[in-house]
């Protein structure tokens, strides 16, 4: 990495990681005898071994100026691999958060072992971990091949990913000392959302700076999904998460809204969180590595437009279908539902467009386990976005709602949506990005394919069929007019299918390992012989920053 | 509009600047007037505020994430009002920084817990779930009982959520250490200023049943027994008006 930067960046690097040590030895000082404390030390000595690790490599040679004759993948690269690292972390604890459900005894006695802090870890984990990584990646690598320029210096892209790498490395701390605003997705505490609010300017601006020297005149479509989740969620971010520290030696804050504005605030950013960070994000890699993989340009360019918008504007109104029946004013939950259900229509025009994308290269479909990924990924994702429209329907959610019926809900968008699509597009990326002949086995992909299929559909019917239960049996009255079964008999009733989700997870887990595997396998094979033929080079020399 | 997209799509700036305002439409419609419309949180004259010990039993609540499995939100359906109490109001939130309405019931509603069982039953029910209730899914918490509650700190907790908009007095500013201690050991002299400053109908007792130190145990039964009854409105306004 070092031997990469210029001497310029060298001293930047110094500059930012000489600031780390320093900030971080001053949360420890001020937070003594606080979780902030603790994270001080950790800042500072993950930021010393880092220093003392550039130090090192300080005096290597300037790397050639023929280097920006190609496009920079290096933190694709190593994105790649965290992506897969924390996918394993977050769906191992996820499979032992399922586990805990059917057999619940199994805190012992351990205070971060218990289920109220292992459930962020695996949200967390999945979500900003797997998801965040693989965004980040996928997001260089496209932003590079669409522009045909290459990104603007070599400092920033590493300070973006291993900057938010830092982040997820609090939060998931955090979590298992006990540490969390208690708002879903939005758990890390001030300083931590601080932190992001860095990393993201400058995540934006590397985007907004390769743009700038594009040699393609028009951005292309991936491009708007990936600006529109950069851009949302730090909306999204900076509102939801306002609140006063107890103190500046306090990890502990405050959120500055209370009752019903926190959280239809909650709300509007958690939904738009899914939005924004599950759909668009992923949308963009949908819209790159399907086509690319099936060697088909995209159906429709209108369709893409018109489901570019429609989900951008429609999906900010809809936040308020997670609090039907509530303190929240009637209008605001039905503004939520109209919109929601209206958003099935760029939500299938996005799915139908990648799927009529394919049409003519079924066979590969049939052939290669990659580009099925990303199929089923879009057909997970029409199955989900057209049951999400339908469980905002007031009627509707007034039986989902807190049951396991939100968890199937979630899972099929997570597992068969965000999951598989990541997937698909790791494998038709690492090779390439690794300058490997191919993946170490294909056979494997495929068992991971099958694997991942198995289990998400054994987890989505089990929860779909465990939340339908749960509700009914809520609502059921006998003849004398009052409440035919006790909580503890709905809960009784959920013990066989948390069993079965916890196998089906388990399924899934083990997907994710074979891939872990699989990719690493391929690292460690053979560089290709033959040099590349020069088809992926950007334009023409790219000029560095400040040139 | 397409040939108006083809250009705007040639604008990075243009392209984000659209972004920004598309996207901004729909929060700020829904969001802004909760703040200025007045029938969104009703009137509720007797609205207490937590006390000292109950705001670190809420932060105890919160770093366990029990909210992940319990709701604190009655909906306004019949079969909900029958089987948890009156629906629940926005006024009873009002001064919650932050809301803790959940979104999951693996476990039952608690916006009405409170006086429901006795101290003990709570705090037998928290160290081992499974002694009382023997299906149950809930975790152990056995640390609770032997940790001890950090108060000294409480008083800026309260300043902060005075900054936040919780209207708390200097006086229970000034008093927060000594009035979470004095709330969990009535026979203490610190007890007196407990109901003085936070009103008679205040919980004044040895929560988790040991007076010989204060524990997180205290703090966090002290929390769900005042839930649901910061307020009487809920239970005033509502006769069987459910949709
Ligand atoms: C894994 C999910 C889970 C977590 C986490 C959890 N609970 Fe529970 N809780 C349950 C279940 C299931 C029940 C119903 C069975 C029972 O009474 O134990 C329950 C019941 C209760 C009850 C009795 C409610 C009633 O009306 O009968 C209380 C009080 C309670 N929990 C408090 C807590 C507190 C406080 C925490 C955090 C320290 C917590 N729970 C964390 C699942 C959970
Ligand atoms: C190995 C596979 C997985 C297993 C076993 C698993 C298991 C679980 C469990 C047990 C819960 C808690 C449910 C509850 O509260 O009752 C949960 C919640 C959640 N999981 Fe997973 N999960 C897996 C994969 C994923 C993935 C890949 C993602 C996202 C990309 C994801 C996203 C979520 C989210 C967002 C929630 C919170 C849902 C809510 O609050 O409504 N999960 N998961
Ligand atoms: C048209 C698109 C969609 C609509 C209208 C929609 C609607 C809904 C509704 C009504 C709920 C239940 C809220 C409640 O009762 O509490 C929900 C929950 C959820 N949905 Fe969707 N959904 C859509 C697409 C997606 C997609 C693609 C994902 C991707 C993973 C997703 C992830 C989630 C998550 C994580 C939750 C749980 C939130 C929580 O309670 O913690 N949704 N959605």
């Amino acid at each position: 990495m070092f031997s990469d930067f210029s001497r310029d960046e060298r001293t930047f690097a110094f500059i930012i990681l000489g600031g780390l040590v320093v900030a971080g030895l001053a949360m420890a000082i001020a937070g003594r005898g606080d979780i902030l404390g603790t994270h001080g030390w950790m800042v500072f000595g993950l930021s010393l071994i880092a220093l003392f690790g550039a130090i090192r490599q300080a005096d290597r040679p300037e790397p050639s100026p023929e280097r920006l004759l190609e496009y920079y993948d290096a933190p694709t690269r190593v994105g790649l691999v965290l992506t897969l690292i924390w996918g394993v972390i977050g769906m191992a604890a996820g499979f032992w958060v399922a586990a805990l459900l059917a057999w619940p005894d199994m805190t012992f006695d351990v205070a971060w072992l218990s289920w109220g802090r292992l459930r962020p870890i695996h949200t967390s984990g999945v979500i900003f971990g797997f998801g965040g990584n693989a965004l980040i990646a996928t997001s260089f690598h496209v932003l590079q091949r669409t522009t045909r320029a290459r990104l603007p210096d070599a400092l920033s892209p590493w300070f973006v990913l291993l900057g938010y790498n830092l982040f997820c490395i609090i939060a998931a701390s955090g979590y298992l000392m006990g540490l969390t605003q208690s708002k879903e997705y939005a758990e890390p505490e001030w300083y931590a959302d601080i932190w992001l609010v860095v990393v993201w300017v400058v995540y934006f601006a590397i985007y907004m700076r390769t743009l700038a020297r594009r040699k393609e005149p028009h951005i292309y479509v991936a491009n708007w999904y990936y600006m529109a989740f950069i851009l949302v969620v730090a909306i999204l971010h900076i509102v939801n998460n306002l609140a006063v520290p107890v103190s500046f030696g306090s990890a502990k804050s405050y959120s500055l809204f209370a009752g019903v504005q926190d959280a239809m605030t909650q709300w509007w950013y958690g939904h738009n969180a899914v939005a924004f960070f599950l759909t668009a994000g992923f949308l963009g890699m949908m819209y790159y590595y399907l086509p690319k993989r099936a060697n088909r340009p995209i159906f429709s360019y209108r369709m893409s437009i018109i489901s570019f918008w429609g989900i951008t504007f429609m999906y900010m109104w809809a936040g308020s279908h997670h609090l039907h029946y509530t303190a929240l004013p009637h209008w605001v939950q039905t503004l939520g539902m109209a919109f929601s259900v209206v958003l099935l229509v760029p939500s299938w025009a996005s799915a139908g467009n990648a799927l009529l994308t394919l049409n003519g290269a079924w066979h590969k479909v049939r052939d290669d386990a990659v580009l099925r990924f990303m199929a089923l990924a879009a057909i997970f994702y029409g199955i989900t976005t057209f049951e999400g429209s339908f469980m905002a329907i007031r009627a509707v959610n007034s039986l989902s709602h807190y049951t396991d019926w939100t968890i199937g809900h979630v899972h099929a968008g997570a597992l068969g949506w965000v999951a598989m699509i990541t997937f698909g597009s790791l494998y038709s990326l690492v090779p390439s990005m690794f300058k490997r002949e191919r993946i170490y086995s294909n056979t494997l992909v495929e068992v991971h394919f099958w694997l991942a299929l198995a289990g998400t559909v054994i987890y989505v019917f089990a929860m779909w069929n465990s939340g339908v239960i749960q509700g009914l049996m809520w609502r059921t009255y006998d003849e004398s007019g009052t409440l035919t079964y006790s909580f503890l008999d709905s809960l009784e009733a959920m013990h066989p299918y948390y069993i079965v989700r916890a196998f089906g997870g388990l399924l899934f887990l083990l997907g994710a390992l074979t891939a872990l595997f699989n990719v690493i396998m391929t690292i460690r094979m053979p560089a290709k012989v033959q040099p590349d033929t020069g088809m992926d080079l950007p334009a023409e020399p790219a000029l560095q920053a400040g040139e | 509009m397409f040939k108006f997209h083809y250009r705007l799509e040639r604008s990075a700036l243009g392209l984000v600047g659209f972004i920004i305002l598309v996207a901004s439409i729909g929060g700020f419609i829904e969001i802004a007037p909760l703040f200025t419309i007045d029938e969104t949180v009703e009137e509720a004259q007797d609205m207490r505020v937590y006390t000292p010990l109950e705001v670190a039993g809420r932060n105890i609540f919160i770093r366990e994430g029990c909210y992940a499995c319990h709701s604190q939100m009655i909906r306004t359906l019949r079969d909900e009002v029958d089987r948890y109490g009156p629906y629940s109001l926005a006024v009873e939130s009002q001064y919650d920084h932050p809301q803790l309405w959940g979104s999951k019931r693996t476990g039952p509603d608690l916006a009405r817990l409170g006086n429901k069982y006795s101290d003990a039953w709570h705090t037998t029910h928290l160290n081992n779930p499974r002694d009382l209730v023997p299906q149950s899914k809930m975790p152990a918490y056995r640390w609770l009982l032997r940790d001890q509650l950090r108060t000294d700190d409480l008083g800026q907790h309260l300043a902060t959520l005075r900054t936040v908009g919780v209207p708390y007095t200097d006086d229970q500013i000034a008093n927060a250490t000594q009035d979470a201690y004095g709330q969990a050991n009535p026979d203490s002299p610190e007890a007196g200023g407990v109901a003085e400053r936070y009103g008679d109908a205040t919980n004044i007792r040895p929560f988790d049943g040991q007076t010989d130190k204060l524990t997180d145990m205290d703090a966090l039964v002290a929390y769900l027994q005042v839930l649901g009854n910061l307020t009487n409105a809920a239970h005033e306004t509502q006769t069987a008006e459910v949709e």
